[in-house]
Formats: structure tokens, sequence, C-alpha cells
């Protein structure tokens, strides 16, 4: 770990005027932060400890939720109106990590976790085209069981870690974020980005600018919605596969629905075709399955993960055959 | 054959064709006898509130004044030499005291490497920071000193290392072609009677099937670490040690000192399984305190736990059994291949199992060794037997399924009467009463023979068993010391180890009852190389090996109170095999009315405290008996139909080792193995990456290992029938835990799911 300054900043415009400082980071739990500085992948020159913001969980009048940055990921779990209303994000948080790690976590820090492929973590030995740009990919031909299958990856096949961020995709959510230039909203799916040529790039978040909040839209139909993570052992692993799933049903007919996969790609991913194709159809096992295919017809397998393709569209017709009160 | 050979194998057979009655063992322990002692009743550790309140004291927790932290830097290459090497930045950073590299290191020995002598403990014989050359993907290259861990890690970081490549091995299958037959304690691993492949190729039932297992790597909680001290040309050593009398021995040798100038202390140890030996860390840290002028604490960070100590190899086991309609075998094959690295001698000995596992008309065991450009690989907790069983009693259960057999049933009828390669009795073996008392409580009746055929919604259950087997070992170099005082309170010293498994509370127990003390007049001193005796924890033998030492100075002794008891004493002219310790008394065996108080004795003597020390009787025992560990391994899965996941939903572990001497840490042994085994079974793998020979998962997140919610209840009986031949009827069990469940794990799979997992780890792409 190289030297830094650290400052907690009282509030948001202190926090974006200590982050305009070169290399400055800004600091939540540091679940992942601090452990990437001890491997010394991350050398902030400025810690800005943002964790005294807004935490507050708040029902707004139009119906939607506002979760301040700073808000712990047990809170947010345990938040009634999470559990009830959105209860696809409590699942997911309680799917990720330990207690201790949602003890600490916050939700914007969260969204900003990064990746956990061995050879981005393995600095001395190996390339990394997201660590080191134009440096290569070891992992393209190397141990590649959790890497991507969608987002037509070819610079970098890593994957985003977070549960909490699946079901974020699945909801829609809003990003409050504020920087140097003033604050904006983003769509929750703009946060994130496929990593095309330039896998060091990760987000859309501009230098010194800060996550303040997530607003989940009032969405009534995500009262019956689920979270199925995949894994390598009972807790305590990174997702395989996840779906983070909601279904609107009526007489039988898909009204609504919403459903983001996580484990497959640089992004937690949304998956809109499936959406598209199965919105006004019979919720039928069929149906599922064509929808799922749909959706993964463009996966690509890498050495040692086509297993996933198949585990994907296993756990997507499991899931919405459970929301609907089908058996598998 | 060299004359030391000639000469070894002369005596072999001497001893040999030695009555029984001249061997150790042949003589029931008296302590077997006695029924209504400490031991087998359940004791809680004596260390228990020390360690729950963090004031037991580890290796990195000993302060030296004026000491500095030290980190490592591994290499990046598999093999080749360092071509450029630049330190000035990192030596320029805060706090930096010394970098030490090839070029400014200590003149050093190479460690004696393991087994080749009785107490060499080294990992490997590679030169340790002496020159250029590359060894393996995560050598040290360079160790950073300086005044906090926090500075010394950064540093490292700055250290800027070039190579000049050379083609390296790192491919098993290209290994492969090299392979050679694996010596093992001195024995080509490679057993032949008969002519098993034509037993097999003539016989109307049989199976031909290869299996696999991964590297593993060792991860005990406790980081291996040292805190070193140079007191003139004496070394101090705080260490995490599975072997303090090996330690500094081996160490002596590196720095060519006398044996005495080196004292290694380990009070606790958080977890050994095998890796508690001596690595490059000791040496690096003695070897830059010294530089340095100053203490030095170096505790390996969890990645440096993964580069520089060794685990558990990979193998490729051919399993082939021929058998006759009724079951009875007619050939057992178990061939196969094992990665080696260059610079040690570790032939993972998958082939011990079947060695006396099961009576055949015709055997053919071989392991061969294929040398890799690898971090030399090690002992991990049931080496040989932990995937020797899993692919020997899978592929029994195999030919259960292609017999049309139970199981159970098919073991049963290919029970030996007697070892079945070596053809010496058994001591104690009570395997089939172990599965029939397993069996009944695990419910093993209502296991549908046809697999996939058991179903509760999206799981398919299932059950499975498999046969645990460790050998008995005794090594030679067994000694202690009791010292009794006026008080009549005694006191044993011997350089073994507690490295959580409860060992010091149970010799404790043990010692109490020979003396016929209270547990509270007994003290068990252990873990310094100054103590007599040179006892490994390691090979399940400590135990054996405390028993048998401290017997032997229990009789020296006696032996010496007797003398001092005099014609006064209400035992006059007794021998030590006429006296038994009871409430605090000597006493006469047979009458033990006839007393004289340890108090009373004293006193007479006029002494303050009588000290004895003697020496563990040669093991000799397992040259007239085949002396092993048993066990019964059931287990419940659940196969998720969907994903392929597996969750072990019950387990059960009957065990056949001998005495249990204190149930309540020998059922956490048995547990934690099992814990092991499951981790081997579903999810333990070193993924080491073929083009570079690094490891690529140096992480308690990455390379997994069972969480709590992995772990079911683990039932836990044994049968507590004393082995004759062994010090206190009792075997160590330290091992046979992990012997037996990925077996019993896949074999369940199976039986659930209809899909034979022969290769570990049974992940869930390998099931869905």
């Amino acid at each position: 770990m190289n030297n830094f300054t650290y400052a907690r900043a009282v509030d948001t415009a202190d926090a974006v005027r200590q982050g305009a400082a070169v290399d400055a980071k800004y600091l939540g739990g540091g679940t992942n932060l601090v452990d990437l500085m001890r491997e010394t992948l991350e050398r902030p020159s400025a810690l800005v400890d943002v964790t005294g913001l807004s935490s507050a969980i708040t029902e707004q009048v139009d119906g939607s939720l506002l979760i301040g940055a700073a808000a712990k990921n047990t809170a947010a779990a345990e938040h009634i109106a999470v559990r009830t209303r959105y209860p696809v994000l409590a699942r997911a948080i309680l799917a990720g990590a330990s207690g201790q790690i949602r003890n600490m976590a916050t939700v914007g820090g969260n969204l900003l976790q990064r990746t956990r492929c061995p050879y981005f973590y393995d600095q001395d030995g190996s390339r990394c085209n997201k660590r080191s740009p134009g440096q290569g990919c070891d992992a393209i031909e190397g141990f590649n069981r959790i890497h991507a299958i969608l987002g037509a990856p070819s610079a970098c096949v890593a994957t985003h870690p977070s549960d909490m961020c699946v079901a974020l995709a699945a909801l829609g959510a809003m990003v409050h974020i504020a920087g140097p230039d003033g604050q904006r909203t983003i769509d929750f799916a703009d946060l994130h980005v496929l990593p095309g040529e330039h896998p060091e790039l990760e987000t859309t978040l501009r230098p010194g600018e800060l996550i303040t909040a997530v607003e989940l839209p009032a969405v009534p139909f995500a009262r019956q919605s689920a979270y199925r993570k995949v894994r390598d052992r009972a807790s305590y692993a990174f997702a395989l596969i996840s779906v983070a799933a909601a279904i609107d049903i009526d007489n039988g007919v898909v009204r609504d629905m919403r459903l983001a996969l996580g484990g497959v790609a640089h992004k937690p991913w949304r998956a809109l075709k499936l959406e598209a194709a199965l919105k006004g159809q019979p919720a039928t096992p069929e149906n599922f399955l064509a929808a799922a295919e749909l959706e993964l017809a463009d996966a690509k397998p890498l050495t040692h993960n086509a297993f996933k393709i198949e585990l994907a569209r296993r756990t997507i017709v499991a899931v919405l055959a459970e929301l609907t009160g089908e058996i598998a | 054959m060299s004359i030391k050979d000639a000469a070894q194998a002369v005596m072999k057979k001497a001893v040999q064709a030695a009555p029984d009655a001249w061997m150790p063992g042949s003589e029931l322990d008296p302590l077997i006898r006695q029924k209504h002692g400490l031991i087998g009743t359940p004791v809680s550790r004596l260390d228990g509130p020390q360690k729950v309140s963090g004031a037991a004291q580890f290796a990195a927790e000993f302060p030296m004044d004026n000491m500095a932290y030290a980190a490592l830097k591994y290499s990046t290459i598999a093999k080749g030499r360092i071509k450029e090497l630049d330190t000035a930045t990192a030596e320029a950073a805060p706090g930096v005291d010394l970098v030490m590299t090839y070029r400014n290191a200590l003149r050093m020995k190479p460690a004696p490497p393991f087994m080749s002598s009785a107490k060499a403990a080294g990992g490997d014989d590679l030169p340790i920071m002496q020159d250029e050359e590359i060894h393996w993907n995560g050598q040290p290259i360079a160790l950073v000193l300086a005044e906090t861990q926090e500075q010394a890690d950064y540093a490292t970081s700055l250290i800027r290392v070039t190579y000049e490549t050379e083609p390296a091995v790192t491919v098993f299958e290209d290994a492969k072609a090299n392979a050679e037959v694996g010596i093992f304690q001195g024995q080509p691993l490679h057993v032949e009677t008969g002519d098993a492949e034509a037993s097999l190729k003539s016989a109307p039932h049989n199976i031909d099937v290869v299996y696999t297992t991964p590297r593993h790597s060792h991860n005990p909680i406790e980081l291996h670490a040292v805190t070193v001290g140079w007191e003139g040309d004496n070394l101090r050593v705080h260490d995490a040690s599975q072997g303090v009398a090996h330690t500094a021995w081996s160490l002596a040798q590196v720095f060519d000192l006398a044996e005495e100038q080196i004292h290694v202390t380990s009070p606790y140890v958080g977890g050994g399984f095998g890796s508690k030996t001596l690595w490059q860390h000791h040496i690096l840290a003695a070897a830059a305190s010294k530089l340095a002028g100053r203490p030095v604490r170096l505790m390996l960070s969890r990645e440096g736990v993964y580069r520089i100590v060794g685990g558990r190899t990979r193998t490729e086991q051919r399993v082939a059994i021929g058998a006759q309609a009724d079951g009875g075998f007619d050939a057992l094959i178990q061939t196969g291949t094992v990665a080696m690295g260059r610079h040690n001698n570790m032939p993972e000995p998958f082939i011990l199992p079947a060695m006396a596992a099961y009576n055949s008309g015709s055997f053919l065991l071989r392991v061969e060794a294929a040398r890799m450009d690898m971090l030399s690989n090690t002992f991990m907790r049931a080496p040989g037997e932990a995937v020797g069983t899993f692919a020997l009693e899978c592929g029994v259960d195999e030919l259960a399924e292609n017999l049309g057999m139970d199981p159970i049933e098919l073991r049963s009828r290919n029970e030996p009467e007697k070892d079945p390669t070596s053809g010496a009795p058994f001591s104690s073996r009570h395997i089939v009463e172990a599965y029939r008392t397993g069996a009944k409580r695990f419910g093993w009746a209502e296991r549908r023979a046809k697999p996939g055929t058991h179903r509760d919604g999206e799981w398919l259950i299932g059950m499975g068993c498999a046969t645990a087997t460790y050998p008995y070992y005794r090594m030679p170099g067994g000694a202690a010391r009791i010292t009794l005082t006026k008080d009549g309170r005694a006191t044993v010293e011997i350089a073994a180890h507690e490295m959580g498994m409860g060992t010091s509370t149970t010799h404790t127990m043990v010692t109490a009852d020979r003396l016929g003390l209270g547990m509270e007049c007994v003290t068990v001193k252990y873990g310094d190389s100054h103590f007599p005796g040179v006892v490994l924890a390691g090979g399940s033998q400590q135990t054996a090996s405390i028993g048998a030492s401290v017997s032997a100075a229990h009789r020296e002794l006696v032996t010496e109170l007797l003398k001092v008891a005099g014609k006064d004493s209400p035992l006059p002219g007794l021998d030590a095999d006429e006296v038994i310790g009871l409430d605090g008394h000597l006493c006469q065996s047979d009458k033990p009315g006839r007393r004289e108080s340890y108090v009373s004795l004293m006193a007479r003597s006029g002494r303050d405290e009588i000290t004895v020390e003697a020496n563990a009787p040669p093991p000799l025992e397992a040259t007239h008996w085949s002396m092993h560990s048993h066990g019964a391994m059931f287990c419940e899965v659940r196969v998720n139909a969907v994903t392929g996941e597996t969750r072990v939903s019950r387990f059960l572990g009957s065990f056949d080792c001998g005495r249990i001497l204190n149930p309540k840490t020998a059922a956490s042994q048995f547990r934690g193995g099992i814990i092991m085994g499951l981790g081997l079974a579903l999810m333990e793998e070193t993924q080491f990456d073929e083009r570079s020979g690094r490891v690529m998962n140096p992480s308690l997140a990455d390379y997994h290992v069972p969480v709590h919610l992995d772990v079911p209840k683990i039932d836990i009986i044994w049968t507590d029938i004393p082995d004759p031949h062994a010090p206190m009827g009792a075997h160590g069990i330290g091992e046979i835990g992990i012997t037996g469940v990925g077996a019993a794990v896949a074999n369940a799979v199976y039986n659930a799911t209809g899909k034979r997992v022969r290769d570990l780890p049974i992940t869930l792409d390998k099931t869905m």
C-alpha cells in the first residue's frame, strides 16, 4: 500500500471538492478498495471518506425509493420497503459476501466493485488489458471459468462481480451523481460499460464524480421478484450465474417483466431481448426457454466456461417458473 | 545394492524373523486394562481459555527488541535466470532497513530435504537466494526488511526485475513422458503379485477407469511465520512448527552450526496439516536477521503460503478390478502418475490404502512421479490416502454397481484376514463392525440402489459410502523426561507439538492415568527443540510416539522410586512391572492396598525432585503386525437437477482407531478431517496455469474451502476397541478423517444422479 492522505467529507460539496485532487478516490466501506490498495492495484494519492454522507433510505411521493450511497449493504437489505417492495434486491444483497463484509460495504461502493479476474489481480505475473491497457489478456486462454459469455468481449473477458447490481439492473434503477460540474442522474444501465477496446474504463463516471444515491423506481410487480445465485459453494463465492427477475402475469400472459443476469458480462446484464420476447406472451416454460435461448444466442464460450451458457438458460427458466408458480 | 542398503536389508529380515515377544507392543500397555481413569472421558482443551481470550502467543506474536518486519518478492517465471534486479527504489522507500537478494545474502547450504535423514525438515534441497537461478514460479527473489509490515509490503512492489527464461516443464502431459516409479520411505511404490492384467481380462466382471485429483494448497488459518533473533552465534526461533527438533537440526545444517545453537519453540500452532515444516521463510528470516543485526519477523502473506509452501500434488490414477460373480477380487490394479517437483522426493503415495484394504488374487499397484518445474509438493493431511481412497473406493463402488451388489456387502466379501500384500497379521482390524454400526445408524437400508430415483423438488438425493484408512506409524526418536517434585506433582517434557488437535490435553490425561495422579498434578511441556525427543507431528504418529516415550520414562521413574523406597516402604522388592500408579500412590498392582504416596516416597528420598529421561523403544511393532486405522464413511447428498449444485446433507464417520483417548478432542479431529474431505470432494483446487507454472488463485476468496453452510451435521461414532500392540491401545487420528470422504461424496453423487464424476473436485458443471 502506498502513502496517501485521508479525510472525511462533511457533505457532498466537501467530498466533491476534495475528490477533485489528482488520483483521489472516494472511500466507502473499503471492502474492495482497501484490498486493491493492499495489492497496490490501486494507488490513490488521497482517500475521501464518504461514509458520513447520506445513508438515508427514503420512500418518495412518486413511489420511488431513494437509497443514500453511504447506506450499508446490510441496512439496505434489512429495510422494510426493500424487503417488501423489492425482495429481489434484498435477496441479491444477502447472497453476496459475508455478514461482516455487508456490515461494512456501502451501496455506492458496491456499484464500483472491480472484477475478481485472477489475472487482473496478479499484477506481477500476468498480463491484463484492464490493469495495463494494451498489455494483452492472460485470461482468454487461461483459467476463465468465472469469465464472461456475453457482451462480445475481445480485449477483456472479466465479469462484474456484484450481486446487488444485478437486482438494480433488473429494477431499472437510477443513479444520482454529484461532480465538479454539478449533479446529474443516469440510468443504472448507463453506469457500467462493456469492455470494447478499453476495458480499463468500467463506468461512465467522469473524473471526480461521486455516486450520492441510488433510486429505485416504483415497480409494483417487483413485490413478486426473486434472485437466484449459482456458485461453487453454498456461501461466500462469486456467482457463476445469477438471475434477478420480476414478472407481472395477467391471466397467464406476461404483462410486464424484468430480468437481469450476473456473472456473464463486464456489466450487470439486463436481458432486454428476453423481456421483449416474453411481454404479451403466455407465461409457459416453453416460452421462457425460447426467450432464454434468444437472449443467449450471442453467447460466446471461452475454454472453461461453456457450461455457463446452459447454466444461464436453465437458471433463467427455473427462476421464471418459480415466480409464475410453475414447476420446472 | 550399496553396503548400507544390504546391511539394512539384513537387519530388516532379522527383525521380521524375531519372535513377536521381542517386539514393542508384544505386551499390553497396562493403561489398556485400566477402565476407570481419565482416558475415554471427554475433557475440554486445557489451552482453550488462552486461545479464546487471545492470551495464547503464536509465532508472529512474540516481541523482540528492535525487531524489523520482513516481506518477500516472488519470481514470476518457472525457470530461468534473473537478468536485471533493481532494488534501489525499494531501498529508498520509507522505513526500509534492508533489501536482501542473492547478491548480498549470506552463504548458506541448502536445507536437508524431508526423509533424506532422520531430522531433515526441508521442503526441497535447492539453494536459497544464493544465485540468479529460478526454479519455480513463486520462488522468493528478494526480502525487504522494514520498520513496519506495511512498509515492507509496499517496498516489495517497488522492486523491478527482468528474467532470461529457459524452457520449463509446466504441462503435466509433457512431464508424464519421463515419469519414473516413486520411492517412498526408501521403498519403490510398486507392488506386484500374480498377473493382475491377465486376471483382470479373464474375470467375469471388471471395471477399468481413470480418476484424477487436482493440486491442493495448504490453508492453515495461522499463516506460516517465524520471529527470529541471533544471540551471538545462537539462533532463537519462535516458530509455527510440527517438527521443532527437525527444524532446529535442519537449520543448523543450513547455517553450519551445532544443533544446540538453534533453539526452536512453538507453543501453539494454528493448524499444520503437513505444511508447518521447514520452508524458505525460516532461512531467509534468519539470514536477514544476521545481515541486519536485528531480530526479524516474517509472516507469509496468504499469497506467500501458496507461492513457497508446498501442497498436495495432482494425481492421475487408473483403478481396475476384476471380480468373480460372488464379488471376490481376482485382480486389483491401482496405477498412475503424480506430478512432483524436481528438487524434492514426495511421490504422492496413493497406493498405500490398496496395499492392505482388500483380498485379491493378484495385485498391481504402482505410482510414477513426473518431475515438473514447480514448487516442491509436500505432505498434506493423509498424503496418498486422501486421494488414493478417492480412486480406490469409487472403483469399488463402480464394481458393486456392475455386479448389482450392495457396496458394503462387496467390501465385506473381500475382507482380508491378514495383510494381503505383506502377509503380516493385523494388529487390530474391525472395519466390518464399523460398517455394520455405521450403516445402521445412518439408515443405509433406506438407500435406493437404482441411481437417480430419489427426488425432492429440484433436488436429487443419494447416499454413498467408502472405506477410510490410514496406517499406524510410530517414528524412531521418541524420548521424554519426567520430573516428579516433592509435592507429588509431575512434569513431562517432550519436543512434541500442539497444533490444535488437543495433544497437550490428551497427554496430560494419559500421563495422569499412568502415574495415578489427577490432571491438576500433571503438566505436559512440549514445542521446544531443547526438550528430549524427535517427535514429528505428522503421519498421525505423535500420539503413539509420545505414549511410548512417556511410558519408557515412566518406567524409569518408577524404578527410581522403588529404589528410594527401600525396605521400610510397603513396596519392598517389587520391580516396575509389579506396581501401578493410583490415587497419588504407587501400588502393588495385584494388591492395591499395599501402597505408598508419591509425596511420602519423595520425602523418603530426601530430594526436592527426581528427573528421569528415557527413549522410546525402536518402533518395530509395525514390522510384525500390519497396523492401520479404519473407518466407514457415509454420505447423503442433494444434487440440484437444474444447476448441478451439490450439497452434502448428512455425513457419518464410523471409526475403528483403537482406543479413543479423549472423545471430545477426538470427535473434533474426525470432524475436521471430514470437513477438509468435503472440500477435497467438492471445491478445493489450486489453479496452476500450465502456460506459466503460476498459481492463479492464491487467496481464500478464490481457492475454495468449505464454509459453514457447506458443512452439515457430522455424526461420529467409533468402535473404541484397543489395539493390543499400540501404546495405550490407541492410534493417532489426525489424518484418517479426510480419507474416504471424496469417494463417499462421489458415490453419493452417483447414487443421486447416475453421473459418475471421476475428476475432482465435483463442481456443478460436472453434474448439471
